[in-house]
């Protein structure tokens, strides 16, 4: 039975959701799982890793994760892959993270499939199921190199349980630096506000807006909407491009790809640069004023009409029903 | 500075896509265009190079076909190009992509190699990383606003909520988000000059990498079967009656019907 181990997402030592979708994806395979923890508050995630079913905590708490670009966890990685003895790395379809995968695994001549909406244990392979080109197709496909096989998992892909409550022996890694792997410090981190919301690649439901909003304006109505549904806020590229709304809320083919239980597109047409950020959705809802917007093909649920009509009274109404 | 920009021809989003039997990306399917986020980096390394003088290089690994990319990149004011064209390249991943990109870069001086964060048609964004790794050289990725003074670095990295700044010495590898800046259109000046600027056509040989370590059977992660996704049935379409409340209704409806409220 092949070993894993999993690379994790945790804000000051808490695991982050998609962490514990990947975990309990890795104990239903009945694989020994292991985990690599980086960063400020590492030490302290064990007991939170525990309760998903790892047995060993790889744990490397130290300023240094964060304090220059990439390179610092790609050395705590192999060395934690090392110690740990796994061939199979699961790791979160995260922008960052993917830069520490994809170095990690040139330097260990392992193969990278990203961004799986399943795994399948076959044997000692990991066979991966993914959406491609924009969700049109679904394609299966593993790492088969000599070096251990890497895998980034969507957020959302597996709902996370817990089960198989360990204490994990904690392993504290040291970690030398040289002066390459210090090569690109960070010198300052910039939170901009996102009212509280969700991230939007982790989020279950989003609700995105485009150009039928007419003005920026109209981002307060999607926010309001978004906030009686717990969601995170999306835009067109037509709406970011605008200047109606941050770029990294564009969904889209030049932007980000999502998959929530729930898309609600308002103002959006639909055309397919857009359908390939979103159109793997579980349910989508369209609200439009044109009936032949081609949203509507792959909507579950449509409204034809206003949505600045619409949505008022669609807020008081949810609210109203919480 | 020298600036390489890599960039991938991919097929148009809005074609059909179709896979050959042996699981790679039927290109013949639709015409095939320069990856949208490869304009952004183009356009940044233009900038830069108004700026503070220099060259922009085009960088492409694909069939011969891919001319016409390389072309379309040069339309936008760059200076000449490498295309690395191979039978053996063909199916490779990101990996082996990364490995002949590198190649192609060994014998060549530059500061900066500025490229897309992903490619339209695989969207991995693992190339960028990747290559700087093989290069032994740092990178910055998911750049969305990059200063360049004096061989530093100083980039904007795009998070979900923000942004790190983070700094470094050139030469490097950047990856930049559509968010950097907004791309001009090529002028008739600049597609007329494409035609004539120096394109340097290289095989796997030329670069330095055996064929039996890229392509579709040496690659390291591999196809096992693709199947287009079953078609969505549209679902049902209310009409509001003006008012509102009829389309708000319905939804809320819907929405509680599917336990979302």
């Amino acid at each position: 039975m092949a070993d894993i181990l999993v690379l994790v997402e945790h804000d000051g030592g808490t695991p982050r959701k998609v962490t514990n979708q990947i975990l309990t994806a890795a104990r239903n395979m009945g694989a020994t799982t292991s985990a690599a923890v980086f960063g400020k508050g590492a030490a302290g995630a064990a007991e939170a890793l525990g309760v998903y079913g790892v047995a060993k905590v790889f744990a490397w708490d130290s300023a240094d994760a964060d304090g220059y670009t990439t390179e610092p966890r790609v050395v705590a990685l192999l060395q934690a892959i090392e110690q740990s003895k796994a061939s199979i790395v699961l790791a979160a379809a995260d922008p960052f993270t993917s830069d520490v995968v994809a170095r990690a695994a040139i330097r260990l001549k392992g193969g990278v499939v990203t961004d799986a909406n399943d795994l399948e244990l076959d044997g000692d392979r990991m066979v991966v199921t993914k959406a491609i080109f924009g969700g049109e197709m679904t394609s299966k496909c593993f790492a088969r190199a000599e070096g251990p096989q890497f895998v980034t998992v969507k957020p959302n892909a597996f709902t996370a349980e817990e089960g198989g409550k360990t204490s994990p022996e904690v392993v504290t890694l040291d970690v030398p630096l040289d002066d390459k792997a210090k090569r690109a410090p960070v010198v300052d981190t910039v939170e901009q506000e996102s009212g509280g919301r969700p991230e939007m690649t982790e989020a279950s439901v989003i609700v995105a807006g485009g150009r039928g909003l007419g003005e920026e304006k109209g981002f307060e109505l999607i926010e309001q909407l978004a906030d009686a549904l717990g969601a995170a806020v999306g835009a067109s590229r037509a709406a970011t491009d605008a200047g109606w709304y941050p770029h990294q809320h564009q969904i889209g083919q030049t932007g980000k790809t999502v998959s929530p239980q729930l898309y609600i597109g308002s103002g959006i047409s639909g055309a397919i640069q857009h359908r390939a950020g979103m159109q793997t959705s579980q349910t989508i809802v369209a609200i439009n004023k044109d009936a032949e917007a081609p949203i509507f093909s792959i909507a579950d649920f449509g409204i034809v009409g206003d949505l600045y009509k619409v949505i008022p009274p669609l807020i008081e109404e949810i609210n109203r029903r919480k | 500075m020298r600036i390489i920009c890599p960039v991938k021809r991919v097929p148009d989003t809005a074609a059909t896509k179709a896979l050959a039997d042996d699981k790679t990306l039927d290109r013949d399917a639709g015409e095939p265009v320069l990856n949208p986020n490869d304009e952004f980096s183009i356009e940044e390394a233009m900038r830069i190079k108004e700026r503070t003088g220099g060259e922009v290089i085009v960088l492409c690994m694909g069939p011969e076909q891919a001319q016409t990319t390389v072309r379309k990149a040069l339309s936008y004011g760059l200076d000449g190009a490498i295309q690395i064209t191979d039978p053996g390249i063909h199916g490779s991943d990101a990996a082996a992509t990364a490995r002949v990109l590198a190649a192609a870069l060994a014998d060549e001086e530059f500061d900066l190699i500025l490229m897309g964060n992903q490619s339209s048609d695989a969207r991995t964004t693992l190339v960028p990383a990747m290559l700087a790794e093989y290069l032994d050289l740092p990178a910055l990725t998911y750049v969305r606003k990059l200063d360049v003074e004096e061989g530093k670095l100083t980039a904007q990295r795009e998070t979900s909520s923000g942004y790190v700044v983070a700094e470094t010495q050139a030469p490097a590898v950047v990856s930049v988000v559509e968010a950097i800046n907004e791309p001009r259109y090529p002028s008739f000046k600049g597609i007329m000059a494409a035609k004539s600027k120096p394109l340097t056509t290289k095989s796997l040989s030329d670069v330095g990498v055996d064929a039996g370590e890229v392509g579709l059977e040496n690659s390291w992660t591999q196809i096992v079967e693709a199947t287009p996704r079953p078609p969505k049935e549209a679902g049902e379409k209310v009409e509001d009656d003006g008012s509102g409340s009829v389309g708000a209704q319905a939804l809320v409806e819907f929405l509680t019907s599917k336990k979302f409220i």
